[in-house]
């Protein structure tokens, strides 16, 4: 067993652990001091100083490194301790030390001042440990559509019949004694025109869809197929003012239109509105 | 309609802490609208010093109605952040938060000294501390928690230290006034002259002039005595 055995430190038993803890000669006074229980402004320097010195052999007979901090605080206290031992009388003033400087003084401030901020340290950790706790208030991103257009008024299914009726009437005039023609039209093949249409002029007014229609069928197949786009959110109508025209034109996030066959599910959709309306079934595409 | 309630809202719907100055771009943004009236018009001209005491009115009715959240004001912005008591619940809500390590006592204590001192220079830090600080240091600019701030004006010109806006929001503060017993710490201890404890070259260095009342060299421990 080391000799350092047979001094009796109270703490040598973890000194491993107070090896860790001490990062410097400062915190190892405070230490020292506090074990004292005694206040800083009080503390028994010359027993502070055997204390710390006792401290260093105690590394090095473990074969320690102590860093060179702890060897020039050593020599300060040794220093100051020697200082104590001659009486007052016969304490030489030594070269360069000014009149009433007291190393002693000056490692008591440097404590008080070191301890000071370890105690402010503590309540720093105590709001790093608060802050950990703290969450701000951090809501999603409001979305907003950007710059909506100015809202025209929405255009009715009432609206659209009254309209569809105007047309329809165009044909009442004619002769109703004519047998009941082979209906021509899809309302798949009138999506298809309509599209059509839309992409080459943009949009068209109501009357406009319904100008090269040639019998009551076709119109309403052209209505249905109008509707049905509608439905789809491929096409808007919109009135200017209550009553006024009513203007057709693509919706805003429509799939592009293709000049080929219209979108698969129009098509299908289309031919399911078509046969529950029992109107014709004929591919024949055949137009007037 | 009052200025307090529009903060509010405000600080409720914002994506992150706003200033002072944020929040006067958006009262002149809503008075620049097309259809702003004259609520918002008003608002346009409103002063620093009238939002800070709208906050601040807000902050305090938070309080006294003991709310769950608070009005808080972190490195000079304003965000509405929750009470610490309801952490465990709100973990339990959105999960642990992302947040570095804990601060070692080193760290702890080496910060504070920059805080309440800065600017600050590595060998003044020294001192206090009785031991080299280059690791330390390392790691707390690593964080971003200090930041070199500029040459004091002694022999050699050696760089000063400050704390940064994350240092503040890393311990919650609204600023360096915040900091507890901010006065007394503050304060240069100079009651002696200071006689530097560690002068051996190679060590930490001398202290600079600044903290030497009448004795610039410093001493050196040239004794030897016998114990």
């Amino acid at each position: 067993m080391p000799p350092a055995r047979s001094k009796v430190f109270p703490f040598m038993a973890e000194y491993k652990v107070q090896f860790e803890v001490f990062e410097g000669p400062l915190d190892l006074l405070l230490y020292l001091i506090k074990k004292e229980e005694v206040d800083i402004y009080e503390v028994n320097l010359t027993k502070l100083a055997t204390q710390f010195i006792e401290y260093i052999d105690l590394m090095r007979q473990f074969d320690l490194e102590i860093a060179g901090e702890f060897l020039v605080m050593a020599s300060t206290l040794m220093y100051i301790k020697s200082r104590e031992l001659l009486p007052v009388d016969q304490q030489v003033a030594v070269e360069g030390e000014d009149e009433g400087e007291d190393p002693r003084w000056e490692l008591i401030r440097q404590l008080v001042e070191y301890k000071k901020f370890k105690d402010a340290a503590t309540q720093l950790q105590t709001l790093e440990a608060r802050q950990e706790n703290v969450f701000p208030r951090l809501p999603a991103k409001l979305e907003f559509e950007s710059t909506a257009p100015p809202p025209k008024p929405d255009v009715s299914i009432f609206d659209l019949l009254n309209a569809v009726n105007a047309v329809l009437k165009r044909f009442e005039k004619r002769d109703d004694a004519r047998d009941i023609f082979e209906d021509k039209w899809t309302v798949s093949e009138k999506i298809e025109f309509i599209l059509k249409v839309i992409a080459e002029r943009g949009s068209l007014r109501f009357a406009e869809l319904f100008e090269s229609a040639a019998s009551r069928s076709e119109v309403v197949c052209t209505f249905l197929a109008l509707l049905e786009l509608i439905r789809l959110k491929q096409l808007i109508c919109v009135q200017p003012e209550a009553f006024a025209e009513i203007e057709i034109r693509r919706a805003e996030n429509a799939a592009p239109a293709t000049g080929a066959p219209g979108t698969d599910p129009a098509r299908n959709d289309a031919e399911n509105v078509g046969q529950a309306s029992s109107l014709s079934q004929t591919e024949d595409i055949k137009q007037n | 309609m009052e200025l307090k309630f529009i903060l509010e809202s405000l600080l409720f719907s914002a994506q992150k802490p706003l200033s002072v100055k944020e929040l006067r771009d958006v009262f002149t943004a809503a008075a620049e609208a097309e259809d702003a009236d004259a609520t918002a018009k008003s608002l346009a001209k409103i002063k620093d010093s009238e939002v800070t005491a709208a906050l601040e009115q807000l902050a305090g009715e938070h309080e006294t109605a003991a709310r769950s959240y608070r009005l808080a004001c972190v490195a000079g912005a304003w965000q509405f952040v929750t009470q610490p008591e309801y952490a465990p619940w709100l973990k339990a809500l959105v999960g642990q938060k992302i947040r570095p390590p804990r601060l070692s006592q080193p760290a702890l204590e080496t910060l504070a000294i920059i805080a309440y001192r800065q600017p600050v220079t590595r060998a003044e830090v020294e001192q206090i501390r009785g031991v080299n600080v280059d690791g330390v240091m390392q790691t707390l600019m690593e964080r971003g928690l200090v930041e070199a701030v500029g040459r004091a004006e002694v022999v050699g010109r050696p760089p000063t230290y400050g704390t940064t806006a994350l240092f503040l929001e890393y311990f919650g503060l609204s600023g360096l006034g915040d900091l507890p017993a901010a006065d007394e710490l503050r304060r240069i201890v100079v009651e002696k002259p200071p006689a530097p404890v560690t002068t051996e070259p190679g060590l930490a260095t001398v202290p600079p002039e600044q903290l030497a009342l009448g004795n610039a060299e410093g001493k050196k421990e040239e004794e030897n005595p016998s114990s």
